[in-house]
């Protein structure tokens, strides 16, 4: 910027220096709004948060004012009337997601195992990406190919089977019965089981890869099997990891609107049966939201948004910190 | 020492069946996904024909296309990203320079981070309540908002690991040639955290481009031509919800289609973002 004065007049040197002095204001004023720029973007964050609490609240205040506590307790959901409740959608988000992890945990853990343990060396990367990649699939692709190609098969094949295969069995006789309808609470469970597989299947792995070499290999030096070695050296050593990330594919599950709006039925109503149709919190709205016409029936939906937030958010907040818990180990 | 000849067998065994299973479970897992894509590509494949982009949606029982969905689709995620990938990159900014060591950052890691995996509907609803409501009807640009909602923690996320990566020995060197904070961040901290923080607004954009809980009730849908973005508008993935659960074929042969350049996009977008990713490491 600035060269050297020598040879210049005491006038022009006196110039440069304002102009030496003009520029490094400049550059202190831009400093200064640079930083309150990315400061205030950071605290954005926090405010997004905070409005989505009160708008939500503030948008469901008329369902809790009107129903009050009985809002949680009521089955009921019927816009003509304008009874409103939330057990029948919270009773489907909480078992459509507890079917999903019940497949997808043991078959999530099973590709991590593989893709650490057994697979050939060649192979692990280009798998390890497929799963990735498959974890990026937008959820309306899982509902659309549930619904036309999943369903169908199901009702054909696999319910009239579980449906005859249990008759005579006391509990499971009522939780497999009715007809096989293809759509469901089951069908719902499983598709979004598929959906979340990639997601538990690549944390898994991550977390499987922070095992240190040495550990396993004294384990193996002792004379362990590979699955002794699985059990007793890497479940142990990553459990709080694998924990959040089960918790994480759960908060997917818990919050996915597409793939379960397609399969799940939407029948407002608690069924023993998982065959028959149920609903979900993120379907109920998917489903009613642009055509509710009373200000009572779109609160109720929101109040129903606010449930699925709060849920969502205590099980992914859990889920971080024991995420965290691990990060923190790990750097130690 | 006597090893236990049966016990030892026995060890084996059971080692053997879990690992069958899991062999097992990999198969399953990756076939199932398999399915998937297979049965998208045999449904959606027929119905690729240029009038698919040069037409609209038809009305029921008519021959059409889906220009009007895949522009608008175009016009509300470019927007979004638009909106979301500035706020994203200097709160990472903030997050990663300027308060490193402070207790706020930390706290704003972990609201974002929750924030990464909130359900998509709940923001939906969010920007209905502050935007829709208030301003009286759907428009394109409240589609926008919603998406910008998802885009930004992910583009806060990959900017502030990568501007963690950057090594502190290039910010001092550019300090003490008497650079100013803000010039140092960026044009040193930025120039070499650039490929990550692309790879970051690349996924981004993969993650919304499907996204279709929050278009539901912000953007809304359109039969016909619009470009206004303050008018409803139509997009790719609320087109596919509606038409594949519509009872008439054409509608629903459609979806597919659209279900099938959806993939194909989110998919091509995640490679070309994992390739800018490890070009980053391999140089």
């Amino acid at each position: 910027m600035t060269q050297t004065a020598t040879g210049l007049g005491r006038h022009d040197a006196a110039k440069q220096q304002m102009e030496r002095q003009r520029v490094l204001n400049r550059l202190k004023l831009w400093d200064a709004l640079f930083a309150r720029l990315t400061f205030a973007a950071a605290l954005l964050v926090l405010i997004v948060l905070g409005a989505v609490f009160v708008s939500l609240i503030e948008g469901a205040w008329p369902a809790f004012r009107t129903f009050g506590l009985k809002f949680f307790v009521t089955e009921a959901w019927n816009p003509v009337t304008e009874k409103f409740g939330a057990v029948a959608p919270i009773y489907g988000t909480l078992v459509t997601s507890f079917i999903a992890m019940l497949i997808a945990v043991p078959i999530g853990l099973g590709i991590a195992i593989f893709l650490t343990e057994l697979c050939p060396y060649a192979l692990r990367r280009p798998i390890g990406i497929a799963i990735e990649l498959l974890a990026g699939i937008p959820s309306i692709i899982y509902g659309i190919w549930g619904l036309f190609f999943f369903a169908p098969f199901f009702q054909q094949t696999v319910q009239p089977a579980l449906i005859s295969a249990f008759r005579n069995v006391p509990v499971l006789s009522e939780l497999f019965a009715g007809p096989p309808y293809g759509i469901g609470i089951l069908t719902a469970g499983i598709i979004l089981a598929i959906m979340v597989l990639p997601i538990i299947s690549a944390i898994s792995r991550d977390v499987f890869e922070t095992v240190p070499a040495v550990l396993k290999e004294s384990a193996y030096g002792l004379g362990c099997t590979r699955w002794e070695v699985v059990r007793s050296v890497v479940m142990p050593y990553t459990k709080v990891g694998l924990i959040g990330g089960f918790m994480l594919g759960l908060g997917r599950a818990l919050g996915e609107t597409m793939a379960v709006t397609f399969v799940v039925g939407n029948a407002h109503r608690i069924s023993a049966s998982i065959l028959a149709p149920g609903t979900t919190i993120s379907a109920t709205i998917a489903n009613e939201f642009t055509e509710a016409v009373s200000d009572l029936h779109t609160a109720s939906l929101i109040a129903l948004g606010l449930i699925l937030f709060l849920i969502t958010f205590t099980v992914l907040a859990l889920a971080r910190l024991m995420l965290l818990r691990l990060e923190v180990k790990a750097g130690r | 020492m006597i090893l236990d000849q049966a016990r030892f067998a026995q060890r084996k065994r059971r080692s053997f069946i879990v690992m069958a299973l899991c062999w097992g479970a990999a198969a399953a897992g990756l076939g199932a996904l398999l399915v998937i894509l297979g049965t998208l590509l045999s449904k959606g494949l027929g119905g690729i024909r240029p009038e698919v982009f040069t037409q609209m949606t038809p009305p029921p029982g008519s021959d059409g296309g889906l220009l009007n969905p895949i522009v608008g689709s175009l016009i509300i995620t470019s927007l979004g990203v638009l909106i979301g990938t500035p706020i994203g990159i200097l709160a990472g900014t903030y997050m990663a320079e300027y308060g490193r060591y402070s207790k706020l950052t930390s706290v704003i890691r972990f609201v974002n981070d929750v924030l990464l995996s909130a359900p998509s509907i709940v923001m939906g609803l969010f920007v209905y309540a502050v935007m829709v409501a208030p301003m009286g009807h759907f428009s394109g640009l409240a589609g926008s908002v919603a998406l910008s909602l998802l885009v930004i923690p992910i583009v806060i996320r990959t900017t502030e690991d990568m501007l963690l990566l950057v090594p502190n020995a290039l910010r001092e060197a550019a300090t003490a040639l008497g650079m100013p904070r803000s010039l140092v961040i960026r044009r040193v901290a930025y120039k070499a955290a650039r490929a990550g923080i692309i790879t970051g607004v690349l996924l981004a954009v993969a993650r919304i481009s499907g996204e279709t809980a929050p278009l539901l009730f912000t953007a809304l849908n359109d039969q016909f031509w619009s470009t206004n973005i303050f008018a409803p508008m139509a997009s790719l993935p609320v087109v596919i919800f509606q038409f594949s659960l519509s009872p008439y074929e054409d509608w629903q042969r459609l979806a597919w289609v659209g279900a099938l350049i959806i993939t194909f996009a989110v998919l091509a977008l995640s490679v070309v973002a994992r390739w800018l990713g490890t070009s980053r490491v391999a140089k």
